[in-house]
């Protein structure tokens, strides 16, 4: 007899809310194994964002226990959670977030500049140009993001979330502002990482018609959303 | 250094806004700089001017435009006095007197009619030709050479003072015989002539051809005692040469003929004391004032002038900086959605406040380099400056 590994994200419990307003986010458990790729479903304002906030460590849980790639992150303080942020999570916005002011290459190593924890090595920057080249954007680096589609825009932002190596990759809508031939393009792409890497993936969508790429779905109609709250 | 390359990045980007701020910081800290710089340059500099001319004579009226006019042919011209003031003060025996005509300009330059004594009583030396000989002849200050492109050889025209006057003063050609060594006071700005060449400028004294060789008939208007009496036809020189220079004359007394002032150097302290006796306001039609303390009395207003100032730049500094917060609150405010990203990338609270000090730092860094700049300008040019202020 063998013991069951433990799941890659393992949440019990877990209660959120703001202190002001009067949203509120129960999930009774939830489990998602490495290596997996899962999509997060749901309505506008189920706590889909909550939960990528929650399980990046951004906000932390009311009550309840979230552990993540070993971390408890409901027993960790901010500066534990920033840490473990540092060292295991990659973000993907739906807007991009890039910084208008650098160009794509510092984009791709941004985090490297503003966390000591890390540090900018000449590797490193082989590895942005790497996955600049995978991208298709090498020819882009020294741009500035105006210059740049919203193609070229994304496949930018998932290099910055890849570049850290990250075992955790969570896309908040990565495809909500893209056309369609770039909408599984830039899944193609996810995919690609977490096959590669062994890493896993959280990605909320709007777009089912994306929901078969993915391994697991997640439909936070299971959850308590506001509405009951 | 991280933060040094995104704060550079971020004000490369943001140019116009980097540019304000750094201009804002930059007038901040260098406007009062300046005012403190030129007040002190004008302080030695008027000092020393007047510390080394213990007295000046000139009409009653007010001292200061006297003395401005007198030691840095600024300011317009006092009442005349008479050439015949400076021999009296000669013939005290208590001092010697240097005699001072300066009412007309060249090219924007002051015109100082005046004797030789007065390049000795200055320590003024030539720099390049020699100094005044003949009627006619100009020596230039160092900065008028310099400004004007002129050297020895060349000619300068004294200006009219009213163009659409015909019957008013016609403008004199002066030669260049000279330029003086720079000494960084009001004579490097000043065109130096003989007190009787001022007296041809202003048409006390003049030549024409002579009546009596003249071959014209309609020259000549009646002969009176012996005496030709010309018509308006007679051609008058408008420059003084060598071979005209015998006509050149003066109609009447030159004890009459005017002078702005009179610059008395007493022999002693003793001299001093007596000539002034002989000069006290009660009994005297001029006043004879001891520059100094003119000039003290002026620095104590300019220093007021200047406390004014300070006040008013440290206001004004209080608003600019409390703007400049403002903007920096405000774009920070704008820059939230920048801030929540890179707090998801992992920047704690301390690296985001060293960005934008960083930020911030480079501003200010800049500023500072600019500041610096443009008071070693000041410092440099405070002289040139100063004198620009005071004519």
């Amino acid at each position: 007899m063998t013991d069951a590994q433990p799941p890659f994200i393992a949440i019990e419990q877990l209660t959120f809310q703001y202190p002001e307003g009067d949203f509120y986010l129960h999930i009774p458990e939830l489990g998602i194994d490495a290596g997996t790729k899962a999509a997060v479903i749901g309505a506008s304002g189920s706590g889909k964002t909550t939960l990528i906030n929650l399980l990046a460590g951004i906000v932390p849980a009311v009550s309840g226990q979230i552990r993540v790639h070993g971390a408890p992150l409901d027993q960790l303080g901010d500066a534990e959670r920033r840490r473990f942020r540092i060292a295991n999570i990659g973000f993907v916005f739906q807007d991009f977030a890039l910084l208008d002011y650098l160009t794509i290459l510092d984009n791709i190593l941004h985090p490297y500049r503003i966390n000591r924890a890390l540090n900018l090595t000449p590797q490193v920057r082989e590895h942005a140009v790497h996955l600049a080249d995978i991208m298709g954007i090498a020819d882009k680096l020294k741009r500035h993001v105006h210059h740049l589609s919203q193609g070229e825009k994304q496949r930018a932002a998932i290099c910055r979330a890849l570049v850290t190596r990250p075992p955790l990759l969570l896309a908040d809508e990565p495809t909500g502002n893209l056309d369609p031939a770039n909408k599984s393009h830039i899944l193609q792409h996810l995919f690609q990482y977490v096959d590669e890497a062994g890493a896993t993936l959280v990605a909320v969508t709007h777009d089912h018609g994306l929901l078969s790429g993915f391994d697991r779905i997640v439909d936070f109609q299971a959850f308590d959303c506001p509405q009951r709250a | 250094m991280h933060s040094l390359y995104v704060a550079w990045q971020y004000l490369r980007f943001h140019k116009v806004k980097a540019a304000v701020l750094i201009a804002a910081l930059t007038l901040i800290t260098f406007l009062p700089l300046a005012v403190h710089i030129l007040v002190r340059a004008s302080e030695v500099q008027m000092l020393d001017r007047s510390q080394a001319t213990p007295l000046i004579l000139g009409q009653k009226g007010s001292a200061l435009d006297l003395v401005m006019n007198t030691l840095y042919f600024a300011s317009k011209p006092p009442e005349t006095i008479t050439m015949g003031e400076a021999d009296r003060i000669d013939e005290t025996g208590f001092a010697f007197a240097i005699p001072i005509y300066n009412r007309y300009t060249a090219r924007g330059f002051p015109i100082v009619g005046t004797t030789l004594d007065y390049m000795s009583f200055r320590r003024l030396q030539v720099a390049s030709g020699r100094m005044l000989a003949v009627l006619g002849e100009c020596v230039l200050g160092a900065a008028v050479a310099d400004q004007l492109g002129l050297g020895q050889g060349d000619a300068l025209i004294s200006t009219p003072e009213n163009p659409f006057d015909l019957a008013g003063v016609y403008p004199l050609k002066m030669q260049v015989v000279g330029v003086l060594k720079a000494r960084h006071t009001p004579d490097d700005r000043a065109i130096f002539v003989d007190v009787r060449t001022a007296w041809v400028i202003e048409g006390l004294g003049h030549g024409h051809e002579d009546v009596a060789t003249t071959r014209d008939p309609q020259v000549v208007l009646r002969e009176e005692d012996g005496k030709l009496v010309a018509t308006a036809k007679i051609v008058q020189y408008t420059e003084i040469t060598q071979e005209n220079m015998n006509s050149f004359h003066f109609h009447g007394d030159t004890g009459q003929f005017p002078l702005t002032s009179v610059i008395a150097v007493p022999h002693d302290d003793k001299s001093a004391t007596l000539l002034r006796g002989r000069y006290l306001p009660e009994t005297s039609a001029f006043q004879l004032i001891q520059p100094l303390g003119v000039v003290q009395a002026l620095l104590q207003n300019i220093f007021k002038i200047q406390r004014v100032l300070n006040i008013i730049f440290a206001v004004v500094s209080v608003a600019m900086l409390l703007t400049i917060i403002l903007i920096i609150a405000l774009s920070l405010r704008l820059r939230q959605s920048e801030i929540e990203t890179m707090y998801k990338l992992g920047c704690s609270r301390l690296k985001m406040a060293e960005l934008v000090a960083a930020e911030l730092g480079v501003i200010v860094m800049v500023s500072l380099v600019l500041t610096s700049g443009l008071t070693a300008l000041a410092l440099h040019w405070q002289t040139a400056l100063m004198q620009q202020f005071l004519s």
